[in-house]
């Protein structure tokens, strides 16, 4: 309607070119505009990730080009102890960080929408270890978790509550909870702010109703706060599970995978192998393998969580 | 005060999640339930950061030995880690890298987002509902299932080991979250407003410039910086496609290059995280509305 109304004016002069109508057309206008982003997306984004798992069935190696060799990658996998404790390590991983990161961060949220003086202020710091790079801040637990020098096992010590030093990168399953809690200190910051904006949307006299109605703050909480949150939390769950998931700076950091590939992940395993093992077709392969459980973790979290939002809808 | 609490609940108040109840709650319970575990909080996620700038202002002597000198606290501080790092390392080079390619990336992430956004949100050309979900879809694709087919692209163009590779690349994962963030401030800008415009006979290119983003300064600003503070902490990219010291970025640097295999020297290494890190808190303190605005609006979109 507006485009006609642009044209009104100018039927009188002939030399409505060509370039003119196409100009005003928004089809083509709305692909020209498209082009750039789209180009770049395409170029770097799409074609790679067809290539990616195009590699997995070839034995490309750097500075050779493979040829098809179709599963001989995922069959060798198949049979590779490495492998399969880097997929358990993912999942214990992405699980176990992911629910404290949930857990914690609903918490800081709840606490977070408190009235107190300088709300602003501690809204803004807690939001600091998600600003900072990941792979600094992993530097600094490096050296929180050193084997001789770690400050916690100073400060534990000193306490009296243990007696020697903790070997916190050193041992398996250390190593494991380590790298974890590291994950879980940078994920809070996220899933908290996020979930505070939820929060925040949540009209108070639903609260105050409720007090009247003589509920427990458990009632509020379980009855209120988490249905009218659910929706947010899907989405924010989801990507962290999504990132987490595919981690790679913090275990490249902290452990490099060690010790003896406790702490492998698949992402991890893949640059190891790809880069400077130089086999680019078994990496490709282990990031491949990655795809079937981000697409089941995305549509678990999402239409797990989904589901209850429209059986409330329903409700309201 | 509480009585009226009380009396409708046998069990006791735990939490007060509602602002406008405050008054249900005395002190000494808000101390306990929401003042000693928020202090907890914010000791545990701020104490790296104290930790970070304590040692990198410790004397060597002193790092180590906590014996005789406490680890919270520094006697004779010292700048010597800091003077080391910026004057006999490629420190300084590394972090006009960064600071190079997270501007370049940005600039053309953001120009690209722009023109996207406008297209999909407000020409709605055939299609474009279709290419909004593909764009949301392609900020769900991870750098780590990305990195190998791409070092190959990279490598096949002849960008290998230059700045080119980490600008081009980073669009991979602005773009999307930029046009999903513009799209957003675009839909809350009035159609009437372009209708006029376009009446007046201004062309779609005038209407963006001169309407549409002037009105959505805030949602530039907000996905200008993020976008500037994903390129800052972006790793995996870096260390792929850059080989060479004097190309790398500061979080690559610090980890590949000040890291020796015998000694680590935790001055200068927890300075150089410091100081790469001073960078995006600076622009985070200024801009902290924006970052919690484009986080919280990508997300709730």
């Amino acid at each position: 309607m507006a485009v006609d109304a642009d044209r009104i004016p100018r039927v009188a002069p002939a030399p409505a070119g060509l370039l003119e109508k196409v100009m005003s057309n928004r089809h083509f206008l709305g692909l020209l505009f498209m082009l750039p982003a789209a180009a770049l997306l395409l170029l770097f984004l799409t074609y790679p990730l067809g290539l990616g798992v195009w590699l997995g069935f070839t034995d490309t190696r750097i500075g050779r080009d493979g040829v098809f060799i179709g599963l001989e990658n995922f069959e060798y996998l198949l049979d590779d102890t490495v492998f399969w404790l880097s997929v358990f390590n993912t999942i214990l991983y992405t699980v176990v960080a992911s629910i404290l990161k949930f857990g914690l961060g609903l918490w800081l949220a709840l606490l977070l929408n408190q009235h107190m003086p300088c709300k602003a202020f501690f809204r803004a710091i807690v939001l600091l270890p998600w600003v900072v790079p990941t792979v600094l801040s992993a530097i600094a637990f490096w050296w929180i978790f050193d084997a001789q020098f770690s400050i916690l096992s100073w400060a534990l010590r000193e306490m009296g509550l243990i007696d020697a030093n903790i070997n916190f990168l050193g041992d398996k399953w250390n190593a494991r909870w380590s790298v974890i809690a590291a994950n879980v200190w940078r994920g809070i910051p996220f899933v908290a702010i996020s979930l505070l904006a939820g929060l925040q949307t949540i009209p108070q006299s639903l609260y105050e109703a409720a007090t009247l109605d003589g509920t427990t703050p458990w009632q509020r909480f379980r009855y209120i706060t988490l249905p009218l949150l659910t929706p947010i939390i899907a989405v924010v769950m989801t990507f962290s599970v999504l990132f987490t998931f595919t981690d790679f700076q913090l275990i490249y950091v902290l452990t490099r995978g060690g010790p003896i590939n406790a702490t492998h992940l698949m992402a991890t395993l893949s640059f190891q192998r790809a880069i400077p093992g130089g086999f680019l077709g078994e990496g490709a392969a282990i990031a491949t393998a990655m795809i079937p459980f981000l697409l089941s973790a995305i549509l678990f979290s999402y239409f797990g969580l989904q589901r209850r939002r429209w059986q409330h809808g329903g409700q309201d | 005060m509480a009585v009226t609490d009380t009396t409708q609940t046998p069990k006791p108040d735990r939490s007060g999640d509602e602002g406008g109840m405050l008054y249900l709650n005395r002190l000494p319970r808000r101390i306990v339930t929401v003042y000693l575990p928020l202090g907890i909080f914010v000791f545990v996620l701020l104490f790296p950061f104290y930790w970070m700038a304590i040692t990198s202002v410790k004397p060597n002597h002193q790092l180590t030995d906590y014996d005789n000198y406490s680890p919270f606290w520094v006697v004779e501080p010292t700048l010597d880690h800091i003077k080391y790092l910026l004057f006999e390392t490629s420190y300084a080079g590394w972090l006009w890298n960064t600071m190079l390619v997270a501007v370049a990336s940005t600039f053309l992430s953001v120009i690209c987002a722009v023109l996207a956004a406008y297209a999909i949100e407000r020409l709605r050309f055939q299609g474009s509902r279709m290419v909004g979900v593909c764009i949301f879809l392609a900020y769900l694709v991870p750098p780590s299932i990305l990195f190998i087919p791409l070092a190959l692209l990279v490598f096949k163009f002849g960008i290998y080991d230059t700045h080119w590779a980490l600008i081009l690349t980073y669009p991979t994962f602005l773009i999307p979250f930029c046009t999903w963030l513009l799209m957003g401030y675009f839909r809350s800008i009035p159609y009437e407003l372009e209708e006029c415009a376009l009446i007046d006979g201004a062309t779609r290119l005038q209407i963006l410039t001169r309407i549409i983003l002037p009105l959505s300064v805030p949602g530039l600003i907000s996905a200008g910086i993020f976008a500037f503070t994903l390129s800052w902490n972006e790793f995996i990219y870096a260390l792929t496609f850059i080989a060479s010291s004097e190309n790398k970025t500061v979080p690559v640097g610090v980890l590949t290059e000040l890291v020796r295999s015998d000694v680590y020297e935790w001055g200068s290494l927890m300075a150089g995280a410091l100081l790469g890190s001073l960078p995006v808190v600076i622009l985070y303190s200024f801009f902290v509305e924006h970052y919690v605005s484009s986080m919280t609006g990508a997300v709730k979109e």
